[in-house]
């Protein structure tokens, strides 16, 4: 009886303590998630603040910027360069990317170790590094700066990204699968995109979508880089030197939404593959 | 019968690792052929080179007479069933089944007609349009078999098919895959370690250890007159005790753990030399107090008795050694007329029931 008893004490002792500690858990994370998304939460309030001045508290409501933004041919220009270089960067290194991965997963050679370590290096390098030794590559051979060799010096450093992502993917894969695709018959053609590719498919998204986003507002490789055009974080940048305008903060605004769609799609595409699994 | 599969001085060396050794293997049409093994002896490795995974290092492969130590896995005419089933998870049951038709070219009805005649033959017509993941372990295993049979290979490689299924469905699909393999009549080379897996299906079992042959046979050569003490250990269990072969008053007598017992008449022939001995426990049997004297007696004490119901295995403690028994408990030995543990017991083991073995005794 006794010991039943004190053992219901602790038990319910147990179970007070775990309440603060959740507490205690909950008010941590509502201080990460403030740390996060204040900032970005300020930007898109002052995207529709009516004053220019960027003063507490805001001043009414307006649509003014974003009408400006879609005056600004500049801008606009800078946008679609910027959706250019991302595009093409990330269709190029998936291109290398995955036959690379591929490669590393699945065939043998000697210096297999090191040549993994050269593909994952770039990572650890700072962008400056990669643009500036990429600008005096191209000046070498003649290769124009432009939103071309942009292209290959985003190409270049979102490489590791992507292999790393399809690599660890394959890794899970069993072997055998691709064994059994050769067993049955298939070449090793056939075998890629009717077994490996479906089946790292989410990967490939997933890393693609991040290439995209990476490539999309950088700004060090592409300072080195670009001839005359602009990127939109380089337009963004150049015009912060003369302060911060509300047209800034309604970009800002556009791309966290199209960011979060973005990221809902990735979703939505990961879910639709692995949902049902077990 | 013809040869189907001739493998000669196979060798596949990992690195400093010996995996299989030297091994030479003729294989019948229509055969159904099990290599058994312990882990690590190598089974997967020499029938991954039957099935092109795995280059070998020394030796050829000839299937129906040609040369295929060089032709890739997609271009011979065997199929294999993965230990993991390897089923794509990305496509449906029937479009699994499909795949090594749909590769080949084969116009889509046809595709789907024979797929579904497969599946028929597995039992699993009804699952189609599932996806593997919605299946059994079970129902799986019948995928698998289905799709590496839909082809009509001529060699059908198995291995440890069964070795992920639990105790009850495992004996199931054994008696289902005899059955499959009398249906279809093709070739079937199984891997597994399990020897009651072994002895239920084949026709032949090749006994392996440490990458090479040890014996093969049919499981009634293997169980009856092993020839090999390694053999008599690994398949069902043996007594095994080494002696020196001494002629007395005409007949050869050996000594199992001290006490005399009169060996077959052909034992003679060594008369002098020490050899490996061995008997199997149901072939001894258990001589009721002091009645008669029987010849060839072992008498020891009772030191465990294990009892499973329509037998009972009785651990005999004869002095240097143990030796065990297996009683079938009848209507005359109930389970209460078992001795009890303690007790001076006699046994007896008929001449011819002693077996004279190759001296490799199992690890
Ligand atoms: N890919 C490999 N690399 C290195 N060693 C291997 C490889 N495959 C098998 N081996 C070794 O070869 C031996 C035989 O392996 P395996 O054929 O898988 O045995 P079994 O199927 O009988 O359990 C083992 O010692 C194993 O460690
Ligand atoms: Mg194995």
């Amino acid at each position: 009886m006794t010991m039943a008893s004190s053992n219901t004490d602790r038990r319910s002792r147990q179970v007070s303590l775990a309440a603060a500690e959740r507490w205690s858990w909950l008010f941590g994370i509502t201080l990460i998630l403030g740390f996060l998304y204040l900032p970005i939460g300020v930007l898109v309030a002052y995207s529709f603040n009516a004053s220019r001045s960027l003063t507490w508290p805001m001043s009414g409501l307006t649509f003014e910027w974003y009408l400006k933004l879609a005056s600004n041919d500049q801008l606009i220009q800078a946008f679609y360069n910027s959706v250019y270089v991302a595009v093409c960067a990330t269709a190029l290194t998936l291109m290398i990317g995955v036959p690379a991965a591929i490669t590393l997963d699945r065939i043998d050679f000697p210096g297999k170790g090191l040549f993994r370590k050269l593909i994952l290096l770039p990572i650890a390098l700072p962008g400056i590094i990669t643009g500036i030794s990429m600008l005096i590559l191209f000046r070498a051979i003649g290769f124009n700066l432009s939103l071309e060799a942009v292209i290959v010096g985003h190409a270049t450093a979102l490489l590791a990204v992507v292999v790393t992502q399809v690599f660890a993917r394959l890794q899970r894969l069993p072997q055998s699968l691709q064994e059994a695709s050769a067993d049955l018959g298939a070449s090793g053609f056939q075998t890629f995109f009717l077994v490996t590719l479906p089946n790292i498919r989410t990967a490939v998204i997933g890393a693609g979508m991040l290439a995209f986003t990476l490539s999309f507002d950088e700004i060090p490789v592409t300072f080195f880089l670009t001839g005359r055009d602009n990127t939109l974080p380089m337009y963004i940048w150049s015009t912060m030197r003369r302060g911060i305008t509300p047209e800034i903060n309604a970009i800002g605004t556009l791309i966290v939404v199209v960011s979060i769609v973005l990221i809902f799609m990735s979703v939505l595409l990961l879910r639709e593959k692995s949902g049902p699994k077990e | 019968m013809t040869r189907i599969i001739e493998i000669e001085n196979l060798t596949k060396v990992f690195g400093d690792v010996v995996g299989v050794d030297d091994i030479s293997l003729d294989v019948e049409e229509g055969e159904f052929i099990t290599l058994l093994g312990p882990s690590g002896c190598g089974k997967s490795t020499l029938l991954r080179m039957i099935g092109g995974f795995e280059d070998p290092t020394h030796g050829r492969i000839f299937l129906d007479g040609q040369d295929v130590t060089n032709i890739p896995a997609s271009k011979r005419a065997v199929n294999m069933v993965f230990q993991d089933y390897a089923l794509f998870p990305h496509l449906s049951v029937g479009r699994n089944v499909g795949f090594g038709l749909r590769v080949a070219g084969v116009a889509k009805r046809d595709v789907i007609e024979k797929s579904r005649e497969a599946l028929a033959l597995v039992g699993l017509e009804d699952r189609f349009d599932a996806r593997p993941h919605m299946l059994s372990g079970g129902q799986r295993q019948r995928v698998a078999l289905a799709r590496a049979i839909v082809r009509r290979p001529r060699v059908l490689l198995l291995d440890e098919p069964l070795s992920a299924l639990d105790a009850n469905l495992r004996e199931q699909m054994q008696v289902e895959l005899k059955h499959l393999h009398t249906k279809v009549g093709l070739t079937f080379i199984l891997v597994t370690h399990d020897q009651t897996e072994a002895l239920t299906m084949s026709d032949r079992v090749v006994v392996m250890r440490n990458g090479r042959i040890v014996e093969s046979g049919s499981p009634q050569e293997l169980y009856e007159s092993p020839k090999t003490g390694y053999v008599a250990g690994f398949i069902g269990s043996t007594n095994l005790f080494r002696s020196r072969v001494e002629i007395v008053c005409g007949a050869p007598m050996i000594n199992c753990f001290g006490q005399s017992l009169i060996a077959p008449a052909a034992v003679a022939s060594i008369s002098g030399q020490e050899a490996l001995f061995g008997f199997r426990p149901e072939k001894a049997s258990l001589v009721s107090g002091g009645k008669g004297k029987q010849t060839n007696t072992l008498r020891g004490s009772l030191a465990e008795v294990l009892y499973h119901g329509q037998s009972a295995r009785l651990v005999v403690d004869l002095g240097p050694d143990r030796v065990v028994i297996d009683l079938q408990i009848t209507d005359v030995i109930g389970a209460s007329g078992l001795p009890q543990v303690g007790d001076a017991v006699a046994l007896s083991i008929e001449s011819h029931k002693i077996m004279l073995l190759q001296d490799e005794v199992a690890a």
